[in-house]
């Protein structure tokens, strides 16, 4: 239960630095923060302590094999996260290029030309 | 016919791969390909009202498995709904991008994440399996975060990355909450979880969960408390994109998804809804307050926006209220035909609205209105358009506006809501107040000095907005036998299956 709660503590960490931090990069670590956090817990629900890898072959009994192996469903779901999330940072960090060349700054203060 | 469900994700997808491979440089060639593709999703959009009355749900299983193993793609009644509004908006978007995109460069790119969007907002309302709708959202998603800041100006960027991080944490609270429903159940069809929701033994997992989805489709659907973002991000996208983030995209990952997940994956109790009643109303006042005090033009639409899909979660409310209180059927039906209705009409109207937005900007290159007086008479087209459309949208009858706010307003009373009929009503005058000042200050009155030279748009930006503006007419006709039972009555079953 602890390392759920860790893992929520986690995305908390990610979502203050989004929220208070006021430089761009941090920003961008913050939602990288808030990103691996969310694949711990989808890694986490699948886990199984002392699990076996969720790979069958012809040896292995099927209802041995659902027993001991780990859910492999989440496994593949981090995988497609991680994909997007690469996306995502990718194209904050990319924005930040172009903000940083038109204002010079990365201080968000500093870059408020719309009114809130 | 299920078989071509795949290609309402798949034309539009690999349009866009075609265009960005072959046709990168060639500006000419990109606008008959993503418009053609965009004619046949529209025109396939409509030809699935046929054969959903025909054949009853359409199911296509990907790579062959069944549900819980597999991924499923559904078109129901509701599915339907929002596939029409995004292919016709979608299209009418794309003709008119022919000639308003000349002035920016990279039109080829454009289409590219036009398509990408458009191939994610069906997916999302297609996709019968959670996790998908996740993975398509992202897609929709991100290529909005491209559109916002593609005219690459400062205040283009400073939006697109404002949007960029909402949306970001939006869909961090979407997967956690994913997560969460997995742990709870174990399986991610949506079928399966609405059964494993009407058995009623959910655990307080399943109930985080939904803190967690409203958090984060309420954060996408720009709903009052978590609607800072919005007014930003759709008026510095390029005039017909801001015309489907703001008439469909927060339709399509928004409140579609809302209302998919609260009404079919979990068990109706007072308690959500009388959440919803509250962002709903919460986003009406909020959202009309201070749009009266704008003056740009594609502002003040954005701020609109969010007041009128205020009245959508305030209809739905109402409806799954009357649902879990177990009170009368036919009123929960009038409540959520309200909604659904006044979803289809805004979509039409304020599409509309951004569209003329665009074509004002476009001839006399300002979007302030007092700057823009008397456009009127250099621009009959667009100024009758957008009377069709400020009419619609503050409810003057017999446009189609007034009919989704009737149903709305009506179902508000016979549930025992005098008090949020009245408030509904109140900001229907609001929302005319601050359309009449659009009309004096932007269309009518006095000409202003220096605007002798301005010319009407060309004929295929005029298009789209006379067939919109007609659409604001003829769609208060959905109300009545034929279409409704054929459009919104289907829509409508999905989603009081509950009762």
């Amino acid at each position: 239960m602890i390392i759920y709660l860790l893992c929520f503590v986690l995305f908390g960490i990610g979502l203050h630095a989004v929220v208070n931090k006021k430089n761009l990069i941090k920003i961008v670590v913050g939602v990288a923060i808030m990103e691996y956090s969310m694949n711990l817990l989808l890694v986490l629900i699948g886990y199984r302590m002392g699990g076996v890898a969720p790979i069958i072959d012809r040896e292995t009994v099927a209802g041995e094999f659902v027993r001991l192996s780990v859910d492999p469903l989440p496994q593949a779901m981090v995988l497609t996260s991680i994909v997007i999330g690469l996306g995502v940072i990718s194209l904050m960090v990319s924005v930040c290029i172009r903000l940083y060349e038109k204002y010079g700054t990365f201080d968000i203060t500093k870059i408020k030309e719309l009114r809130g | 016919m299920n078989v071509l469900l795949p290609l309402f994700i798949g034309a539009p997808l690999g349009c866009g791969f075609v265009i960005y491979l072959a046709f990168r440089n060639r500006d000419d060639k990109a606008d008959w390909i993503a418009n053609v593709c965009m004619m046949y999703l529209a025109a396939a959009s409509l030809w699935s009202i046929k054969s959903l009355s025909a054949y009853g749900v359409l199911t296509y299983r990907m790579g062959g498995y069944a549900a819980p193993v597999g991924i499923n793609l559904v078109l129901d009644g509701f599915s339907l709904l929002l596939l029409i509004i995004i292919n016709v908006a979608g299209f009418l978007a794309a003709i008119y991008s022919v000639n308003y995109m000349e002035r920016f460069t990279a039109k080829a790119k454009y289409y590219v994440m036009f398509l990408l969007m458009v191939a994610g907002m069906n997916g999302v309302v297609l996709t019968g399996d959670l996790f998908n709708l996740y993975v398509f959202l992202e897609i929709a998603s991100i290529s909005s975060y491209v559109l916002v800041g593609f005219g690459c100006e400062r205040e283009q960027f400073e939006a697109s990355f404002k949007y960029m991080v909402l949306g970001i944490v939006a869909s961090a609270f979407i997967l956690v909450g994913i997560s969460l429903m997995y742990a709870a159940t174990g399986v991610l069809s949506m079928v399966h979880l609405s059964d494993i929701a009407a058995q009623g033994n959910v655990s307080g997992c399943f109930m985080l969960a939904g803190a967690f989805f409203l958090m984060g489709f309420g954060l996408k659907a720009a709903l009052v408390p978590f609607h800072a973002w919005l007014p930003d991000a759709h008026p510095s996208a390029p005039a017909p994109i801001s015309a489907m983030l703001s008439g469909v995209l927060i339709k399509a990952i928004g409140i579609y998804c809302i209302l998919r997940i609260f009404f079919n994956m979990f068990a109706m109790t007072p308690m959500v809804p009388f959440i919803f009643m509250m962002l709903g109303t919460a986003s009406m006042v909020v959202g009309a307050l201070l749009a009266t005090g704008q003056w740009d033009y594609k502002r003040l639409l954005a701020y609109s926006s969010i007041s009128q899909m205020g009245y959508v979660m305030l209809g739905a409310g109402v409806g799954a209220r009357v649902i879990a209180s177990g009170g009368p059927a036919h009123v929960a039906t009038l409540a959520v035909l309200g909604a659904l209705f006044h979803l289809i009409n805004h979509a039409g109207f304020k599409s509309l609205l951004f569209l003329t937005s665009g074509a004002v900007e476009f001839s006399t290159g300002t979007r302030d209105l007092r700057k823009m007086e008397g456009v009127s008479q250099r621009m009959p087209v667009t100024a009758a358009a957008a009377t069709a459309g400020s009419l619609a949208i503050s409810g003057v009858p017999p446009f189609s506006g007034f009919w989704s706010k009737l149903f709305i307003v009506v179902a508000c009373l016979q549930a025992g809501y005098n008090f949020l009929a009245f408030i509904a009503i109140g900001v229907s005058i609001v929302t005319l107040a601050y359309f009449l000042k659009v009309q004096k200050y932007a269309f009518f009155g006095g000409r202003k000095e220096g605007f002798e030279k301005i010319k009407e748009v060309p004929g295929l930006m005029c298009f789209p907005m006379i067939v919109l503006a007609v659409m604001c007419l003829a769609m208060g006709l959905l109300a009545v036998s034929p279409l409704r039972e054929a459009i919104l009555e289907p829509a409508v079953k999905v989603l009081t299956k509950q009762m």
